[in-house]
């Protein structure tokens, strides 16, 4: 019990960003069926970001970070404009292809901006914990759960209940309808790469909350939420959600006690508890557990 | 059926059967620009020095890794993420079986004749094994499950301290001998000295030509088509009788194989390999060597591997004269020129993918029409 309930707390914490960067991958899934590879360098450039206002120029941390998510917008819808919408059409495999072709060039244009320092997000909360009892909680993994839930719980409502979100809605399940709707589709694409780049982007800051700091190489991260879109299912975002803490909760879990009861796994064995997870999903159920299965035919 | 003389004078693309329709060299053009090719391949290392040689080989190299990518993804249409991973698979028993054995690593300092083949074999009895289980999915969910392969075997590598050395340690590769014979060491030909890279360059670019013509010649063949009929839509194939996980499993076996070789020639070449050199970014270079080769080609590939390979040394050598560009790193300046180099490599995936979807090999053949319609431009 003393390792359970930490270890717990720490999976839900991580879990949480596992969610909010699954829901960034799921939200482009949806509007144009192509698994962004690119994500991991918005997320990193959030990081920057964040550092950049908070830390650089001084700024209160919420603006910062408010600021960072909304230059992220910029950077995901101007993406997509450049280099997404002349694929429009094109097979899914070159669609893919293009955004890790973005993903090395704004892997680079991050390593530029960081250098080969580590950079700190600025964020109030540090290496502080609340006591509650006998437990130790950290307060980067209850600002995790927080915001984390709390910005998926925002987009989930923005997409049920607003005009604009119904449009995306309906582009995501058949474009052509909902260009005969009225549905500006390719506005919908950049408004779905710019909400994507910001999750990714507050994504990007909790990555950098309590810790000593962040390297560039941190990016590959955020590649942890392709074993949680698998899991929840690709096109779903309450699968998202539940996958990331499920996912989360497993890693933190095998973290306390793989050493203890499988040291032959290996250190660092909890790293990659997430992609053991993923082939398992692909080989029993590989729509996920909220996934659509794709209905084809000949 | 071989056609007469006087009918076929002026009209060099006359078939009068299949089988001349689909040799592999079915034009005078083409035998001849590939004669020329071939002879300024193997009269390389009587030109180069060394330094330019070792890349040199090391397009070869790659391109054997392209062309086995281009297998299973360009062919057989099934993205796979996990290429670096086979690699990794065929350098580490080629290692062990052609290496000396250390304090922690162990070596059994066998022939090159046991070592290579076995190189390619276990990564292809690793594909032959595991493919069943990816011909499950397909497409997006393949490439995410290929990746989830490559960061487990990433790990297994790391831990694997008796085969690789360890994580950030990393071992000696196997050593070049055939019977006595060392494929790594200056030699004097045609009372020329060659470097040890360059008899290297020469034994990789037989492998490559037979490997090359091996792969074109699958291409051609029933199984080629079959390959194609499930890349273009595989339930249709399944309808028509090309037996699907077969297929795919065929593709998945022979592109390990070509990437187990080519990564074990390519630790041979670099001297020494970590287990983190077998990762997310060495399989997007194959990627990259495909796509902006040609996708569904064998000579694509090369081209790809010439471009990828080739393409750092031509930015780092001009790079000098651009002044916004720091020569090393920490020196002052917009961008340094690895930042430059790999900037312009993930440029290249986007460019080519957007203007020009069959690669270099398509912009080869929009040339050839070009000229071969002269002065007609349509």
């Amino acid at each position: 019990m003393d390792l359970l309930l930490p270890g717990l707390l720490r999976g839900v914490g991580i879990g949480s960003l596992y969610a909010l960067l699954a829901v960034s991958f799921v939200i482009i899934y949806r509007a144009t069926t192509v698994v962004n590879f690119a994500q991991p360098a918005l997320m990193i450039l959030g990081s920057y970001f964040t550092a950049l206002f908070a830390v650089q120029l001084g700024l209160p941390f919420p603006l910062a970070v408010l600021l960072a998510m909304a230059a992220l917008a910029v950077v995901g819808a101007v993406t997509e404009r450049v280099a997404m919408r002349p694929l429009v059409g094109q097979p899914v495999f070159s669609a893919a292809m293009v955004t890790v072709g973005v993903f090395i060039v704004l892997t680079m244009v991050a390593n530029r901006l960081i250098g080969p320092g580590i950079i700190v997000v600025g964020d109030p909360w540090g290496i502080e914990f609340l006591r509650v009892g006998s437990l130790t909680v950290f307060q980067s993994d209850v600002a995790r759960t927080v915001l984390g839930l709390g910005a998926v719980g925002a987009v989930g409502l923005f997409l049920k209940r607003s005009r604009v979100g119904l449009a995306m809605r309906a582009t995501s399940l058949d474009q052509e309808t909902a260009l005969a709707q009225g549905v500006d589709v390719g506005r919908m694409f950049s408004l779905a790469w710019a909400i994507s780049a910001a999750l990714a982007g507050l994504a990007g800051m909790l990555v950098g909350t309590g810790s000593g700091g962040l390297e560039a190489t941190a990016a590959l991260i955020a590649l942890k939420a392709l074993p949680v879109i698998i899991l929840g299912g690709i096109d779903s975002i309450e699968g998202a959600v539940v996958a990331g803490l499920l996912v989360g909760v497993a890693e933190a879990l095998t973290r306390v006690y793989q050493p203890l009861y499988a040291p032959w796994l290996g250190a660092n064995f909890d790293v990659v508890v997430p992609y053991v997870i993923l082939m398992a999903t692909l080989m029993v159920r590989p729509y996920g557990l909220f996934g659509t299965p794709e209905v084809e035919r000949v | 059926m071989s056609v007469p003389r006087a009918v076929r004078r002026g009209r060099p693309e006359l078939y009068s059967d299949y089988a001349a329709d689909m040799a592999l060299l079915n034009t005078p053009a083409k035998r001849a620009w590939s004669a020329a090719i071939l002879v300024a391949a193997v009269a390389l290392p009587l030109l180069l020095d060394r330094d330019l040689l070792g890349l040199a080989t090391q397009v070869v190299v790659y391109a054997l890794a392209g062309i086995g990518l281009n297998l299973i993804a360009g062919y057989a249409g099934q993205l796979s993420l996990g290429h670096a991973f086979f690699m990794g698979l065929g350098a580490y028993t080629a290692a062990l079986l052609g290496g000396t054995g250390g304090a922690t690593v162990r070596g059994y300092e066998l022939d090159l004749l046991v070592w290579l083949p076995l190189a390619g074999v276990v990564p292809a009895l690793f594909g032959w094994v595991v493919a069943p289980l990816a011909a499950r999915v397909k497409g997006l969910y393949l490439a995410i499950l290929t990746l989830g392969l490559l960061f487990v075997g990433e790990h297994v590598f790391k831990e694997a301290s008796w085969l690789t050395g360890g994580s950030g340690l990393g071992r000696a590769p196997a050593e070049a001998v055939v019977l006595g014979f060392d494929l790594y060491e200056a030699r004097v030909l045609l009372g020329r000295e060659i470097p040890a890279e360059g008899v290297f360059y020469l034994f990789c670019l037989i492998l490559l030509v037979v490997l090359g013509v091996l792969a074109r010649n699958l291409a051609r063949s029933r199984t080629g088509r079959a390959f194609a009929a499930v890349r273009d839509r595989d339930i249709a194939a399944e309808v028509m009788g090309v037996p699907l996980v077969r297929t795919k499993r065929l593709a998945f076996t022979l592109s390990s194989f070509y990437a187990g070789v080519a990564g074990a020639l390519l630790t041979v070449l670099l001297g020494y390999t970590t287990p983190e050199r077998w990762n997310l970014l060495l399989s997007i270079d194959f990627l990259a060597v495909v796509l902006i080769g040609g996708v569904a080609t064998v000579t694509g590939p090369i081209a790809g591997a010439a471009f990828v390979v080739l393409m750092p040394r031509f930015i780092e050598t001009f790079a000098g004269s651009l002044p916004f560009i720091a020569g090393t790193v920490g020196a002052p300046g917009i961008l340094n020129v690895f930042q430059l180099q790999r900037m312009l490599f993930g440029v290249m995936i986007v460019v080519f993918l957007v203007l020009e979807p069959r690669g270099l090999f398509g912009i080869w053949i929009r040339v050839r029409n070009y000229f071969r319609a002269w002065p007609f431009s349509y």
